[in-house]
């Protein structure tokens, strides 16, 4: 208990680093007083826990610091869900082990009450889970696995199944904690849980399934502060469990569905029936050259970018932010339109903008933006789609019905940059690019912005 | 027994909802760094991984210890560093200095 102030003082250290990020400003302080007390934390129990080896401990340290250091200078901002994912699947198993190691000391000293057993189940249980849905994301966010949502028949009733199979092993470990075969049980079943869990969910419900996760990973941590009577634990993973959770709460209604709807939904796999129509040929779609767009460009004095997830893919945010500097240059105005989905994670087009140099005083949330649409020359949408798709305020029928978008139909005129006119996403037809007053601009984002800036800058000249 | 459950439930409560004041406050600006620093914050289970390690708990939970205490000092290191590193890059409009290409 001689480690409780140093533990008092990071967990003071952890509330002030989540407050800073309330504004770009004090963040960055924030974050630094989060880490001192992380330090704080961890030389509190070096000095004062009953550590009787530190070799271990040094070369585990080390290790870890920098695996952690190398995976924070060097990865590119794109990759950022992907390293966010990782992250929670360290998180998660460092959970799971130590409950194990827990478990499995406790047991052998007899110390082993049901109290410290129901901490532990929920700790290794959310744990593993955390670990192997973490993987399954990871998986599908690098491409290894089938981005496409995989469902088969039964697949709800099996993981529902699963999950209460877990409450009742639960139950009956904490009546008796000396079974520990249903207490590995436990633990396998949290690995299967997770990849079961992540299978059905497609790319577009990723910031959703982050969330969650994220969620997840901190009850694991909270789990493990009741099993170890510790506070600090149970702090930091409270915070980080509500954290995660008010995240996926705001994703789930930034896309109109309940959290039921996107963890059983498997949204992707409806057939898309109901597009009343318009699943029309490519002819259909206004094709425009690179000339065309510049000219519409060039004599737009207000200009709303709409970046989506094409955007990280083609790595296309330098660019973006040289065109905006064009035309800025031209006497235009530029602003950028982020809608809290779009990408792969909450936030994940505010980051890439940011590492080009936008200012963030040009970055517009749903709310602020929608209503200047209508009064807007030219929408830029740089490979966005679900969340420019006016179907969702007017079919009914559509898979993404209801789901708040851009008013992007009602800008005097429309550039898309697309990589192609095959539908993206669960097929669902987009209205928007059919529309008379939109333009395709069919290639990669990267190259076609390049070429517009080119021309941008010869008509200048 | 059952004192220590309770008080553990009043911290986690509270805290709970401290954290859901806090977090409201963050602008969907900062998202992604909030879910970093999240990140960062709940490898404080390093504090508990260090203690199996190192604890002479026996050698299973030795092993289990020190691959925990890699994962939870990943999280902890890395993720305080990339989160600054985000962090480091929003900047207010004020004549955008001209980066090399990418």
């Amino acid at each position: 208990m001689s480690a409780s102030l140093p533990y008092l003082i990071a967990s003071v250290c952890f509330i002030l680093a989540l407050q800073g990020l309330s504004s770009p400003t004090h963040a960055r302080r924030g974050n630094l007083v989060g880490a001192a007390g992380m330090l704080i934390a961890v030389v509190g129990t070096l000095l004062y826990a009953q550590i009787l080896t530190f070799l271990w401990i040094g070369i585990g340290l080390m290790i870890g610091a920098a695996i952690g250091a190398a995976m924070s200078i060097w990865i590119p901002m794109t990759k950022m869900p992907e390293r966010i994912a990782l992250s929670h699947c360290f998180g998660g198993l460092a959970a799971a082990l130590v409950g194990v190691s827990e478990y499995h000391h406790r047991l052998g000293q007899g110390t082993l009450d049901q109290f410290t057993m129901g901490a532990l189940g929920l700790e290794v249980f959310l744990g593993f889970l955390t670990f192997t849905g973490s993987l399954m994301a990871f998986g599908k966010l690098q491409g290894i696995i089938s981005g496409a949502p995989l469902t088969y028949k039964g697949q709800n009733a099996t993981n529902i199944t699963m999950f209460f199979a877990a409450l009742v092993l639960l139950v009956l470990l904490v009546l008796d904690p000396s079974r520990s075969f249903l207490f590995y049980l436990m633990g396998a079943l949290g690995l299967a849980v997770g990849v079961l869990a992540v299978l059905p969910i497609g790319g577009a419900d990723m910031p959703v399934v982050i969330s969650l996760l994220n969620s997840y990973a901190g009850m694991a941590s909270a789990a493990t502060g009741f099993a170890l009577g510790n506070y600090v634990l149970i702090i930091a993973g409270a915070l980080d469990g509500t954290s995660g959770f008010l995240l996926s709460m705001k994703m789930s209604k930034a896309m109109n569905r309940s959290f039921a709807n996107v963890l059983f939904g498997a949204f992707g796999a409806q057939p898309d029936t109901s597009a009343g129509g318009a699943g029309g040929p490519a002819a259909n779609y206004n094709l425009a050259t690179v000339e065309d767009a510049v000219g519409v460009l060039t004599a737009a004095q207000t200009v709303i970018v709409v970046p989506g997830y094409g955007m990280a893919v083609s790595q296309a945010q330098h660019a973006v932010r040289e065109l905006a500097q064009s035309l800025e240059a031209r006497g235009a105005t530029v602003k950028y339109a982020i809608h809290p989905v779009a990408g792969r994670m909450p936030g994940h087009m505010n980051v890439l903008l940011a590492e080009a140099n936008v200012p963030y005083d040009q970055l517009y949330d749903l709310d602020d933006i929608n209503d200047e649409f209508a009064r807007t020359d030219v929408a830029l949408v740089v490979g966005a789609n679900d969340v420019v798709n006016p179907a969702a305020k007017t079919n009914p029928g559509s898979p993404i019905y209801g789901m708040p978008v851009f008013n992007v139909d009602q800008c005097h005129a429309v550039i898309v940059l697309k990589r192609s006119v095959a539908t993206g996403f669960a097929g669902i037809e987009n209205d928007l690019f059919v529309q008379p007053n939109t333009m395709m601009v069919l290639g990669d984002a990267k190259k076609t912005l390049r070429e517009f800036i080119a021309g941008v800058k010869e008509e200048a000249a | 027994m059952s004192n220590e459950l309770l008080f553990g439930l009043y911290i986690f409560v509270l805290a709970g909802f401290l954290g859901h004041y806090v977090i409201e406050k963050v602008p969907p600006l900062l998202h992604t760094p909030l879910m970093a620093g999240t990140n960062a914050i709940s490898g404080i289970s390093l504090v508990g991984s260090l203690v199996s390690a190192g604890g002479h708990y026996g050698k299973l939970s030795m092993v289990l210890g020190f691959i925990a205490v890699i994962c939870a000092t990943i999280n902890t290191v890395g993720g305080f560093l990339i989160t600054d590193r985000m962090l480091r890059m929003f900047k207010r409009k004020k004549a955008p200095v001209r980066s090399a290409q990418a």
